[in-house]
């Protein structure tokens, strides 16, 4: 037994190495990113997909032939892979499946702050809530024997709090390994023509029940504390704040969330005067167990927002409306000096665009001195909202749109943005420029199939973006450095504006941070195909 | 020293901030003192929030110890110790203070004494060692354990720096 500080992250890569997980797969995503990252380092097998859908379906196939899986992601990439979620829920798997969703509450570095406990309910999907790194470990060897016993998926969910904190984590003897993946064909229940999926719903319902039952009695879920006065109900990161701002009370801790352990939650309800639930972001306990009659206290809505810790605890359970304090504002992260990104937005702005943007470092470009970013909603939106704007507005104005994307936001889910331009092409055409700073700079720098090599910085299968655009037919390509020469760029740009065509602007530079990474992996891989890296991390 | 810096027998927590700009070691340093609280044998836990690559905007990490610590965050106006790494980050940060805390910044260091000037966040890792009782060697032990060999032996001056300045001035 091993004890060791780690971050939630950190503590569930350990734990899907001891569940003997075979394959890891996800996309970016803060808080989520360092899963696979640190999986990878312990000599996982890891691999980013281009979005969080085809890391989704990669791992499905894995836990069909039998295989151990994770697949991770922050809380909006499962929205991108929602659709296999909702339906592999359905088919149910022969190995194990384990989905990450890594929860932003109080938006630390999201564009939204959605509770991803709604998908567990959305999708039928039993859900394991970690508060700890020590649970983030256990929790996660246990989502995979829960998989393998009830053949379903499980979500577990994790937030900010849970896998940025570094807390103490003892290890156990790793599991046996599952048998040798094969193919055993299981039509009935893998192909979701109508005939199939009808019953396999009613399967799910069944398995969902069972796992209801078993949850009752769950270790799961544990009481701390004999007061028969105040009783809290929290599970997560919620549980460790409301133990330090209300010692001695009782506290129903919740590990397995959904589906839920209806029962003990009431019985729990019963044995105190007050039964306070303190969970951040949605009323997800407090609206579920309303609904089975159980008589608790919630929190009041302006606790939906941001993220909980001891002191707002502290004001729900003292029925505290005052204002609270707002800590003075720092800092806001801002391009860094020497950003090729810098050259594209200061021609946008010279140029009075109006700038349909993305997701990822390129963000930045809103803030002064450039102000010269009009939309951003999720990744890849910049080319489908720029072609709206082209739609609807006057020509005049249309003929300004412009739509900015990353390379890995492109490669994630802006192709077939770019389709839809060649396909509803607008009367004043359209201008997509692509900022290929060679990295998924925003999450911290990592590969994406564009770079040409895997997670692991050694040689993948290369996806050459100019390539991809000539090949939807659009002709008028070019691939530019803007940093050599900003003139050159902003007349690049000017001279598709008024080309009225549809035109894919390749600006090419690395990412100031990670040019001298990206060298070090290149020289690693001529001199001996990567394996001997010295490059260090700082 | 003041008695309730005695970490080891103490029940209660030390909650420690560090605070500085992006790019300038703060995760770095909070992880070098977590570590050596934790080669103590004591409950740590530290939290921070960290994601965006982009140098420059303002960042904060939590560090808490003693026999066991509940939440990772520091509770506003909780922090026995304030580091900040950036001068033009002590006002902002200031509210994380306790009464009668104290607030440890780059002034105290003659930056003069240092190979590097990136090391200034050891540096002041130095500094704060003089106020708690967490063994030299188990400092010494985080240092090297959680940065490059390349970087060790500056970084291990730059701790002796912060360690003389701040018995200097005591
Ligand atoms: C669905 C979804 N997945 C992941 C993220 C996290 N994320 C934000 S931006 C980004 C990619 C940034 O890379 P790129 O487009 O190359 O731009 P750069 O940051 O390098 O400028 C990622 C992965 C997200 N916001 N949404
Ligand atoms: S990390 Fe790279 S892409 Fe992001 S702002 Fe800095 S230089 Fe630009």
């Amino acid at each position: 037994m091993n004890r060791s500080l780690l971050s939630g992250d950190e503590a569930v890569a350990l734990g899907a190495l001891h569940a003997g997980i075979s394959i890891g797969a996800g996309y970016p995503g803060t808080p989520s990113t360092e899963i696979l990252e640190a999986f990878a380092a312990l000599g996982g097998r890891a691999q980013w997909s281009p979005n969080e859908k085809v890391a989704l379906e990669v791992a499905i196939g894995a836990a069909y032939a039998g295989a151990r899986s994770i697949v991770t992601m922050k809380h909006v990439g499962l929205n991108v892979a929602a659709d296999p979620l909702f339906t592999v829920a359905y088919t149910g798997v022969t190995g194990a499946l384990v989905v990450v969703s890594a929860d932003d509450p109080g938006m630390a570095s999201s564009q939204n702050e959605q509770d991803n406990r709604r998908y567990a309910v959305a999708a039928g999907i039993p859900m394991l809530e970690p508060s700890d790194s020590q649970e983030a470990y256990d929790f996660t060897r246990r989502a995979v024997e829960l998989s393998e016993l009830w053949q379903v998926p499980i979500l577990l969910r994790l937030t900010t709090r849970v896998c940025h904190s570094m807390t103490i984590v003892e290890d156990s003897p790793p599991a046996s390994a599952p048998a040798e993946p094969r193919y055993e064909r299981d039509t009935r229940r893998r192909v979701m023509i109508p005939s199939n999926a009808r019953p396999a719903h009613r399967r799910l319902r069944e398995k969902l029940a069972a796992a209801a039952l078993w949850n009752e009695s769950s270790d799961l879920n544990r009481r701390v504390g004999e007061s028969t006065e105040l009783g809290i109900i929290t599970s997560g990161i919620s549980f460790v704040h409301a133990r330090e701002a209300a010692p001695g009370v009782a506290i129903l801790k919740l590990g397995l969330t959904y589906p839920l352990p209806v029962e003990r939650i009431r019985a729990f309800a019963a044995s105190v005067a007050r039964a306070v639930v303190i969970e951040e972001g949605d009323p997800y306990l407090a609206e579920s167990l309303r609904a089975q009659g159980i008589t608790v206290e919630a929190k009041p809505e302006a606790f939906r927002f941001g993220e909980l810790n001891v002191d707002r605890v502290r004001r729900i359970l003292a029925g505290d409306h005052t204002p609270e304090p707002a800590p003075p504002p720092g800092k806001p992260p801002q391009l860094c000096p020497g950003c090729p990104h810098r050259v594209a937005f200061g021609a946008l702005r010279d140029l009075g665009c109006i700038v349909a943007g993305d997701i990822g470092c390129y963000t930045l470009g809103v803030l002064p001195p450039f102000e010269a970013l009009d939309t951003c909603v999720c990744m890849g939106a910049s080319i489908g909202v720029g072609l709206g704007l082209r739609h609807a507005l006057p020509p005049a104005e249309a003929r300004k749109v412009v739509s900015v994307i990353g390379d890995s936001t492109f490669i994630h889910s802006g192709i077939t943005g770019l389709v839809e331009a060649v396909y509803n092409r607008p009367a004043t055409g359209h201008v997509v420029i692509i900022l290929d700073n060679g990295t998924t700079a925003m999450t911290g720098l990592q590969e994406h199939p564009g770079t040409g090599r895997s997670l692991h910085h050694l040689p993948a299968g290369r996806v050459v973006i100019e390539d991809i655009v000539h090949s939807l037919g659009i002709e008028d390509v070019h691939v530019v450095d803007p940093w050599s020469s900003p003139d050159a760029f902003r007349n690049q740009v000017a001279h598709a504006l008024e080309a009225g065509d549809v035109s894919v602007i390749i600006a090419r530079r690395d990412c100031l941070l990670a040019a001298g990474r990206i060298k070090a992996y290149e020289r690693a891989i001529a001199r001996d195909g990567g394996l001997e890296q010295c490059v260090e991390r700082d | 020293m003041a008695a309730w810096s005695n970490v080891l027998n103490a029940t209660s927590v030390t909650n420690i901030v560090i605070a500085g700009l992006g790019g300038q070691g703060v995760l770095k340093a909070s992880g070098i003192v977590a570590d050596a609280a934790f080669r103590c044998g004591m409950d740590v836990k530290k939290a921070e929030v960290h994601g965006m690559s982009q140098r420059g905007g303002s960042v904060a990490s939590d560090i808490r110890f003693g026999r066991m610590v509940l939440s990772p965050m520091v509770p506003p106006g909780e922090a026995r110790f304030l580091v900040v790494i950036s001068p033009d980050q002590v006002e902002n940060n200031r509210w994380q203070l306790a009464p009668g805390g104290v607030l440890i910044t780059p002034d105290q260091i003659d930056e003069r004494k240092l190979k590097n000037r990136k090391s200034i966040n050891v540096a002041l890792l130095g500094v704060l060692s003089t106020h708690l009782e967490i063994p030299l060697d188990a400092w010494l032990a985080a240092i090297n354990a959680n940065l490059a060999e390349r970087l060790r032996p500056v970084n291990l001056e730059a701790f002796q720096v912060g360690r003389d300045a701040a018995r200097s001035s005591q």
